[in-house]
């Protein structure tokens, strides 16, 4: 039911994807009109905050100091939810958790389940291993259910659906719904919604979900969402599994005051979100009566090891980094070949295939910084995006192949040049004599070879000057005189 | 900006040995080849009492990234020649406002005009609305303000040539805002963004030219057409 994944090992480089992005006229109006309206929202809630910067040190500082003892504290998270009732489960990587998942679907003896949206589960593709399992998935958030309905695939860390606007919901709806009726107002869509998904939480058995924190001195977890199909899934199953990554774990309890500050103006623009649920294991009077965590590590541990890109790992998932990246606003989601897009998406996607894939990410901004600006946890993404880069040009220059690289030997013979006074002079002598079989009468260039050409593409340029600023300070001399 | 800092009674300098700061080669990846850049950056202009640079992203570069790059080489002495040199390197607009305290610097430029507020400028430098400062008290200009102002004109180094088709999305934006402002001139901090919007305007006949802001502010009765 599920459509063709976001892997990032079959994806296309993301300059050839945004190409395809980039022709869709609706997909961008949708995605840029979603963005301004979620940053729009989110710029009038920070702005009352006075202490938002403050609250910014804050959620880093905590981020931080958790990446740097993450052991301890997920150990005391394991021992304390264990204590409350709860059985954690240790997953290497993402065939692991699916396989842990899968058996334990299995083991609570349904063979349909309910889910929160998550995009954890996403990353490991858990759906699809559910289905071959026999099992049958149902997303309960809307866009989820959108988008599972629709067969196509997330588009936004918090918004997945964000790529459609409602008349194609309402497509969606009509045909998978038999609702040949339906209207395109927002209720409309969400009464058919409602409908169609009630009927799943009062008789599906099982559920599973993702996180947004495990707490580890309670042993606690929490999730926040906007429209209780989220509640419905975590307190309705008798048996609930909740897949998370390691990186999701925080120290204290209070440590929510400030991060459930900083995720919901950051996210959706909202205060506080409408539903924020805080469970600890199971409890004999109400809610399920079984209870697993499976802690999924999938490279989070190679990107802790690195110390300049550890702070990837400090990510809650706001997505305010994707709505104010305007690499992102032009292209969507989808052309970053993974379920994490946009900023975010750049520097995790490739340390989760341990740069192995997905090489041409880093490469997907300008490093205009916007992302690092609404960061709430102050992620300087920019920086790891040029640390990603040198590692990927580390790859590229290895070897015999290295040294046909065309990109590298302009590189290293530009270093050459800068290094030199003598050099320098006579490069920009001799620039002048290689450009001149390509500038126009008119004193410009409109069409360059090879890699330069993608300038050429929509922009000339203008010749460089017959006297250059070091000629005319020179003739001038010091002062004029 | 030979002409704004003379005007002002300062004595420049160019030390002819200076190339480039290296961030073209930092910011593609090409780390090691960035490196021999700032020694030699900081033995051109190690005696100077004020660094000035007309461009928002090499002193970015400089700010963000050489500090760091001392301490990789693990040279205690580049470390400390950085520490000492960094406070005195300015980006022009910054040096006039926040080094000088100066909004007037006497200019004269009677046409239309829009500001871009380059990336690095406005995120990473903090220039906030000094340069727009610096026009307002430019006499004869018909300053408009350019919609999206903070938006990123997609130039992004090499990031122009390996997304070309994103960076022409982001420019097209960057142009129609221009357009909309029926400015004669588009001016920022920073010659690469200026490169960049000046490729598109000049592709498509616009007439529109792009002057760094430099230009503007050099301008007087005598100069300015």
């Amino acid at each position: 039911m599920s459509g063709v994944a976001l892997d990032p090992k079959t994806a296309p480089p993301f300059p050839m994807a945004a190409k395809t992005a980039l022709g869709d006229t609706q997909l961008r109006k949708n995605v840029r009109h979603a963005t301004d309206v979620i940053q729009a929202k989110r710029a009038r809630v920070v702005g009352e905050m006075p202490d938002w910067q403050e609250l910014r040190e804050a959620g880093k500082q905590i981020r931080q100091h958790t990446m740097e003892n993450l052991d301890f504290y997920l150990e005391e998270f394991e021992a304390n939810c264990t204590r409350a009732g709860g059985v954690v489960h240790w997953a290497r990587d993402a065939e692991e958790a699916r396989r842990i998942v899968v058996a334990l679907v299995k083991a609570s003896g349904s063979d349909e389940v309910i889910k929160i949206k998550s995009m954890t589960t996403e990353e490991i593709q858990l759906n699809s291993a559910l289905e071959a399992a026999g099992i049958h998935p149902f997303e309960t958030d809307l866009a989820e259910l959108i988008i599972q309905l629709g067969e196509d695939r997330p588009s936004h860390i918090v918004v997945p659906a964000l790529h459609k606007n409602r008349h194609e919901i309402r497509e969606i709806f009509r045909r998978e719904m038999n609702l040949p009726e339906l209207g395109d107002q927002p209720q409309d869509l969400a009464d058919a919604a409602r409908v169609f998904l009630r009927e799943k939480f009062l008789r599906v058995k099982t559920g599973v979900s993702g996180a947004n924190f495990l707490i580890a001195e309670t042993g606690g977890l929490c999730i926040v969402e906007s429209e209780g199909n989220g509640r419905m899934c975590l307190t309705l199953p008798e048996t609930l599994i909740t897949v998370a990554g390691i990186d999701k774990v925080i120290p204290r309890f209070q440590d929510l005051e400030v991060l459930l500050q900083l995720l919901p103006r950051s996210a959706t623009g909202e205060r506080m979100n409408p539903y924020n649920s805080v469970w600890t294991g199971v409890n004999a009077a109400d809610g399920p009566r079984v209870f697993h965590v499976v802690l999924m590590d999938n490279a989070r541990t190679e990107i802790l090891a690195d110390e300049e890109a550890r702070q990837t790992l400090n990510c809650i998932r706001c997505a305010a980094c994707q709505n104010a990246c305007p690499v992102y606003r032009q292209t969507g989601g989808h052309a970053y070949g993974s379920v994490y897009a946009g900023p975010i998406g750049a520097i995790l996607t490739p340390q989760l295939q341990e740069m192995h894939h997905a090489q041409s990410l880093p490469y997907a901004s300008s490093l205009c910084g916007a992302c690092y600006e609404v960061c709430p946890v102050k992620i300087n993404i920019p920086e790891v995006l040029i640390h990603l880069r040198n590692k990927v040009v580390q790859q590229n220059t290895a070897g015999v192949a290295g040294f046909f690289d065309v990109e590298a030997g302009a590189m290293k013979a530009m270093a050459m040049i800068f290094r030199s006074e003598r050099r320098f002079r006579a490069a920009q002598r001799l620039g002048r004599v290689a450009e001149s079989p390509l500038v126009r009468k008119d004193g410009w260039i409109g069409w360059l070879p090879g890699m330069l050409g993608g300038w050429t593409q929509v922009r000339d340029l203008q010749e460089m000057p017959k006297e250059t600023f070091r000629d005319w300070w020179e003739k001038r001399g010091r002062n004029g005189n | 900006m030979v002409r704004v800092l003379e005007r002002l009674g300062h004595t420049v300098e160019f030390p002819a040995g200076q190339t480039c700061c290296g961030q073209m080669h930092w910011n593609t990846g090409y780390q090691a080849e960035a490196m021999p850049l700032l020694s030699r950056f900081v033995e051109q202009f190690r005696e100077a009492e004020a660094v000035v640079v007309p461009s928002s992203s090499c002193v970015a570069m400089m700010r963000d990234h050489y500090p760091k790059m001392a301490v990789s080489l693990k040279d205690e002495k580049l470390i400390a020649d950085v520490e000492a040199l960094l406070p005195k390197v300015f980006e022009f607009s910054e040096f006039l406002t926040k080094r000088l305290g100066l909004e007037d610097v006497g200019a004269y430029y009677p046409h239309r005009v829009t500001y871009h507020a380059s990336c690095h400028g406005l995120r990473n430098l903090g220039l906030g609305d000094g340069p727009m400062r610096l026009l307002r008290a430019v006499r004869g200009i018909d300053l408009v303000e350019l919609q999206g102002l903070e938006q990123c004109c997609g130039f992004g180094g090499t990031f122009a040539v390996k997304n070309a088709d994103v960076s022409g999305a982001m420019l097209a934006d960057k142009m129609a805002a221009v357009l909309n402002t029926k400015a004669e001139a588009c001016t920022a901090c920073d010659n690469s963004c200026l490169m960049h919007i000046q490729g598109a305007l000049h592709r498509q006949k616009t007439g529109v030219r792009t002057v760094h802001l430099a230009e503007i502010l050099a301008g007087d009765e005598g100069v300015a057409q």
